[in-house]
């Protein structure tokens, strides 16, 4: 039994916002509670499940750098087939960039408008947001629809099995983020801004802005530095 | 205001990722901030862009202008969208993220450094050397 929880709410806390606490001579034990072990109890629901949900995140992206891994690894590979300097078309990645970079942003502005309870401009922005991320899904789609057309499918090389594995990971993941934004909508119009509805679209907030995230690394490793090998 | 707004709230000692930490600047400040991120996030893939089909800079190093640019627009986008700070209140998220960035280093670095080093030490695959038995 620690001594914050047998002094609960003392006025310690007024002297010290952030509870850093350090170095008050008491050592461990005594009055330095570490930043997050106040004496305020557990942290709230809010903190708790957005926490949680950025490890999740993270875990994600740690998944996605395997197939980064892989992709770097056999982006020579091409076994006599096209490489990706002759395959892709860098305005067509341009354009990709654009959509999910301001859906990126569209979705920040319908988190600013759940902020100030604002209904309706949240649901502009989450239905710009899908607009703009179903942009980005047919390009994508298009993308790979030419490759498959110009007889660059994935088991034609192992550099094209890691590019449709690693650009088609992500479009799964907006995908699954599209079938996610459109369930938010419908229980933000019926349910309203209710405490849980507030930190599911929070935890899609810190999704859909990782989403882009994920896309820069991509354009990057795999587009641009792909188009000058 | 419900439960779930801790704003101005002593107690409220930590923040979760995403959350926009705009306590007195409001609506206002909050789109400001987004703004500010997308106007920088433009500024930076724009560049990578231009670099890519530029000859401005030397052919080898493009790949590398490209990654610092790539890492520069991930902090953007950090910092921007999903709120996360170098507050002391943000110090969960910061260490995650940390380990999260270690975990990733050590993945796609050793994996390319430790296959380039094999494919330097193997034989080429075409033209040469059948495989004895």
């Amino acid at each position: 039994m620690s001594v914050s929880q047998a002094l609960p709410g003392t006025h310690r806390r007024d002297m010290d916002a952030y509870r850093l606490r350090h170095g008050h001579g008491g050592g461990h034990g005594g009055h330095d509670f570490p930043t997050g072990h106040g004496e305020g109890g557990p942290a709230p629901r809010h903190v708790v499940v957005a926490y949680g949900f950025w490890i999740f995140i993270l875990s994600d992206i740690i998944m996605f750098s395997t197939f980064f891994a892989a992709h770097a690894v056999l982006a020579t590979a091409t076994a006599g087939g096209p490489s990706g300097t002759v395959m892709f078309n860098p305005a067509n990645v341009a354009w990709e960039t654009t959509a999910l970079l301001l859906s990126s942003f569209t979705c920040g502005l319908s988190a600013v408008a759940t902020r100030a309870r604002s209904l309706v401009w949240t649901e502009i922005g989450l239905l710009i947001t899908g607009v703009l991320g179903v942009a980005f899904l047919v390009l994508e789609c298009r993308e790979f629809a030419s490759f498959v057309a110009r007889g660059a499918s994935p088991e034609a090389s192992a550099f094209l099995s890691s590019f449709f594995a690693v650009v088609g990971c992500h479009g799964l993941h907006v995908t699954a983020g599209l079938l996610w934004l459109g369930t938010m909508m419908a229980q933000v119009f019926v349910k309203g801004f209710r405490p849980d509805i507030l930190r599911r679209l929070l935890c899609f907030n810190l999704f859909w802005h990782a989403l882009d995230i994920i896309w820069v690394a991509l354009f990057t490793i795999v587009y641009l530095i792909g188009l000058g090998r | 205001m419900n439960d779930t707004n801790h704003d101005g709230d002593p107690d409220f000692g930590d923040v979760g990722p995403g959350y926009m930490e705009t306590v007195d600047g409001g609506i206002r400040a909050g789109i400001q901030g987004y703004v500010l991120g997308l106007f920088l996030a433009a500024l930076l893939t724009a560049a990578a862009f231009y670099i890519e089909g530029t000859h401005l800079i030397w052919g080898p190093g493009i790949a590398v202008a490209l990654i610092v640019l790539a890492v520069a627009q991930i902090g953007v986008h950090l910092v921007f969208f999903l709120h996360i700070t170098t507050a002391p209140d943000n110090t969960n998220n910061i260490l995650a993220l940390a380990f999260g960035v270690l975990i990733v280093a050590l993945i796609f670095v050793g994996s390319v450094w430790i296959m380039a080093h094999l494919n330097d030490n193997l034989m080429p695959m075409h033209g040469a050397v059948p495989m004895q038995p």
